[in-house]
């Protein structure tokens, strides 16, 4: 157990990551202390301080995931400004996920997500600045969202339930400035994305989004069987039976149109679903369930703000006709999309959907106007 | 700092919550609401104190049983001009919410938005787009949708690109001695049941008053709706709602009251006057939303396969109208000739229209027959002109005799709702 996540620190920027933390506290000096066994509060109040969950442990190292924290990683993403979010799973002992086709797996009461996000330090130091990690906890209530907030020191994290804004400033590994304010949702908003028929549910754990391998200090293993073999989920079918989204950015990994649909299944789809913030349009984006004409293809929208002079969510062969491509575009309040939880625009995002809109027979939408 | 910080505590502890007297940064107020609205107890009332305050973000409410309680309508405002995150003003998700004498300025899409709530009070609240009526200007101003048991009593909305004040997919509604101008449209009552509107005022909106269904929303089948002693007064202002906003693009610029695809609306005791293109309007959903539009509606595959044509629960009719004792005069003086149908009839009739206009567009299915199947009844309307304007049949059987539609329907019943049942001072909203 000693060894068990030291591949996954090997591979990334995660020696780094918790560099800071452990510094500044010494070994076991601060919050984040040694071996304890995670703490599970399912009722309020909650922890004021993440460090009271027992989720991380010091380290020589750093800070780790305590036992039975398994990290994990999705096909694709939810796009968050370019940060980058690291995401571990908890259950308690005995208890298990049970397999679900689709949407997010059925998670047992106790269950603690925890997501970590990060940005690149300022002037190329290396590793990770930590600004939040969102935590996730299944009560018997249902699913309570969480913010914790890193204070400047990284060496504790602070519940937030209205977060101030962050200024954030880098540069990427192609040299692009970014410098924008990145502003974390508060409770009431997590309800937004996270609500089906006003139940608050996870969204990234599906089984389509997590079918991929991961690098586990025992090896790499495909994370649906890794979490079966460890206790964590029953049910799972056969492997070839089980769905999978391809990653939105790898054209090796399948084509545009499937790459797209996976983009917009895990960008849109939370809320452009039956039950869902934008049910109501009728757009449905979900991969699983994705039919061209519940798109938005020559559709006009239910009650957009201004969007220019565009008339259809989608034209075929047009994607600057597009309203869905404009909100893509967009960082100005009710025009962007997604509503919330993005400040600056996803150029790499925007240029798949572009490519596949483009992609797409021609078409002229209604009569066309003088 | 560690005394600045208890300060900023005790304030917050003191209840009056958030603002008074703290002298906090415009951040910390913001937060500081926002956490108060987050961690409200049901029964809570959140006092605003008096000032203008700015927010850069949605403040969202989503306990039940809270009141949230300004000191005027022009005493505490709430302004959302620059705001950076989120497509509303303040977004309330919750049952028994009562809002009452603030303001809500300049926000980047709706103003007051209550979403599926039970015994939902907004009074003495004020809307407005400070800049004037401008097509970049959010959509709605006070705007509750999925609501049961709502009173809107008393507000002054301002500037909206869509409408004023507007109620939609909500039953037993009564919307009170309101002011609603310089919107495009002051009033929309829209797919919704047992409503009652009276004593409200709409002057200088493109429209003043709509009673409408509309196809595509999951709640269909809205009627029984009774609009008395209003004011609707010159409704004249240039239609300035964007084209993505759909049919309101559409409506004519000069329209008193228009009711479309709807049975069952009362209308009397109202003052329906200098309105350019028509006093009263009485259509199908077809006549209402352009042509060019419907077509481009109706061959959207969404349409074709999510919302089905043969969804039974859109009746596109207006039928069993009933407009009496009403005072209306001085409309279609100055047609919106922007519309076809409105520039076809002026053409017709030598630049003027007639007060109230009725497409005389009946259901085929409807049993009733005879001069007048779709049961459009007018009485009493002072000299009020009239013109059935043939739709159906390319405006070749224009009637002009209001006489051959002089009947009466029933009378609908008044809407009952706990808020004015037990209306006390300040206490309306349900048990105390």
């Amino acid at each position: 157990m000693r060894r068990f996540f030291s591949l996954l620190w090997a591979k990334g920027a995660w020696v780094a990551l918790f560099a800071a933390a452990f510094a500044a506290c010494g070994f076991g000096g601060c919050g984040f202390g040694r071996q304890k066994d995670v703490r599970a509060v399912l009722a309020e109040p909650y922890p004021k301080r993440l460090s009271e969950w027992h989720l991380f442990r010091s380290t020589r190292d750093g800070l780790r995931p305590n036992a039975g924290v398994v990290p994990y990683d999705l096909n694709t993403p939810l796009f968050s400004d370019y940060a980058s979010k690291h995401r571990f799973v908890w259950m308690p002992a005995g208890a298990s996920a049970e397999y679900r086709d689709d949407g997010p797996l059925e998670f047992p009461v106790g269950t603690i997500f925890s997501k970590i996000f990060a940005f690149p330090r300022e002037g190329g130091r290396g590793g990770e600045r930590l600004i939040e990690t969102r935590l996730l906890v299944h009560t018997a209530g249902g699913w309570v969202p969480l913010p914790y907030i890193w204070n400047k020191e990284e060496d504790e994290a602070f519940l937030r339930l209205v977060p101030d804004p962050v200024e954030i400033h880098f540069s990427d590994a192609a040299g692009r400035r970014r410098d924008f304010t990145y502003q974390i949702p508060n409770t009431n908003e997590c309800h937004e994305c996270h609500d089906n028929n006003k139940v608050l549910l996870p969204i990234g754990p599906k089984a389509r989004n997590l079918n991929k391998t991961f690098a586990y200090d025992s090896g790499v293993e495909n994370q649906i069987a890794h979490w079966t073999r460890i206790g964590y989920l029953r049910g799972a079918p056969a492997a070839d039976a089980i769905p999978r989204v391809p990653k939105w950015d790898d054209p090796a990994d399948s084509t545009l149109g499937d790459r797209a649909k996976a983009y917009l299944d895990n960008n849109c789809a939370h809320c452009h679903q039956p039950g869902g913030t934008a049910g109501y349009t009728g757009v449905d984006f979900r991969f699983t369930h994705f039919d061209l004409a519940h798109t938005g293809i020559c559709k006009r929208p239910n009650s957009a703000g201004v969007m220019g002079d565009l008339e259809f969510d989608l034209v075929p062969g047009h994607p600057q006709q597009s309203i869905l491509l404009y909100r893509m575009e967009s960082v100005a309040p009710k025009v962007m999309m997604p509503q919330i939880g993005r400040d600056v625009v996803h150029e790499e995002g925007v240029g798949l959907i572009r490519e596949w809109i483009a992609s797409l027979g021609a078409q002229t939408c209604g009569v066309p106007t003088s | 700092m560690k005394n600045a910080r208890a300060f900023l505590f005790a304030c917050c502890l003191l209840g009056l919550v958030v603002i008074a007297g703290c002298k906090q940064s415009p951040e910390q107020i913001q937060k500081n609401l926002q956490e108060r609205l987050i961690s409200a107890k049901p029964g809570d009332v959140i006092e605003l104190p008096a000032g203008k305050f700015h927010f850069d973000r949605t403040l969202s409410l989503t306990v039940d049983k809270v009141t949230l309680r300004g000191k005027g309508m022009d005493k505490t405002i709430l302004s959302f001009a620059g705001q950076k995150e989120g497509a509303q003003g303040v977004l309330v998700k919750a049952n028994d919410f009562i809002a009452e004498d603030f303001a809500v300025e300049d926000p980047a899409g709706d103003a007051l938005t209550v979403q599926g709530g039970n015994n939902i009070t907004i009074r003495r609240v004020r809307v407005e787009w400070t800049r004037g009526p401008n097509s970049g200007n959010g959509p709605y101003g006070i705007y509750p949708v999925e609501c049961k048991n709502l009173l809107v009593e008393d507000n002054i909305a301002r500037d909206a690109a869509d409408a004023g004040i507007y109620v939609g997919q909500s039953e037993n509604v009564v919307i009170r001695r309101n002011r609603s101008e310089y919107n495009v449209d002051g009033y929309e009552i829209e797919n919704s049941e047992n409503v009652d509107a009276y004593e409200n005022v709409a002057t200088h909106n493109t429209g003043g008053m709509g009673v409408f269904n509309l196809p595509n929303l999951p709640r269909q089948g809205g009627r029984k709706v009774r609009v008395f002693n209003n004011q609707i007064v010159d409704n004249n202002t240039a239609n300035f709602a964007p084209k993505s906003l759909g049919p309101i693009h559409d409506l004519p610029t000069g329209t008193g009251i228009y009711v479309m695809a709807i049975k069952d609306v009362e209308a009397f005791g109202n003052k329906i006057s200098g309105n350019g293109t028509v006093s009263v309007f009485l259509i199908n959903y077809n006549t209402g939303v352009s042509p060019e539009g419907l077509a481009k509606t109706a061959e959207s595959p969404i349409t074709q396969t999510v919302f089905k044509p043969g969804d039974t629960r859109f009746y596109p009719y207006a039928q069993q109208i009933f407009f009496h004792d009403n005072d209306i005069s001085g409309g279609g003086k100055s047609p919106d000739l922007r519309i076809d149908v409105i520039k076809a009839m002026a053409a017709a009739l030598g630049g003027t229209l007639p007060d109230i206009q009725y497409d005389g567009v009946v259901d085929p299915a409807w049993p009733k027959k005879g001069d007048n199947p779709g049961q459009i009844c007018l009485m009493n309307n002072g000299a009020a002109t009239f013109l059935n304007f043939d739709a159906a049949g390319d405006m070749k059987h224009p009637i002009t005799d209001i006489k051959k539609y002089g009947c009466m329907l029933p009378a609908l019943d008044a809407v009952v709702i706990p808020q004015t049942l037990n209306a006390k001072a300040g206490g309306a909203g349900g048990t105390p």
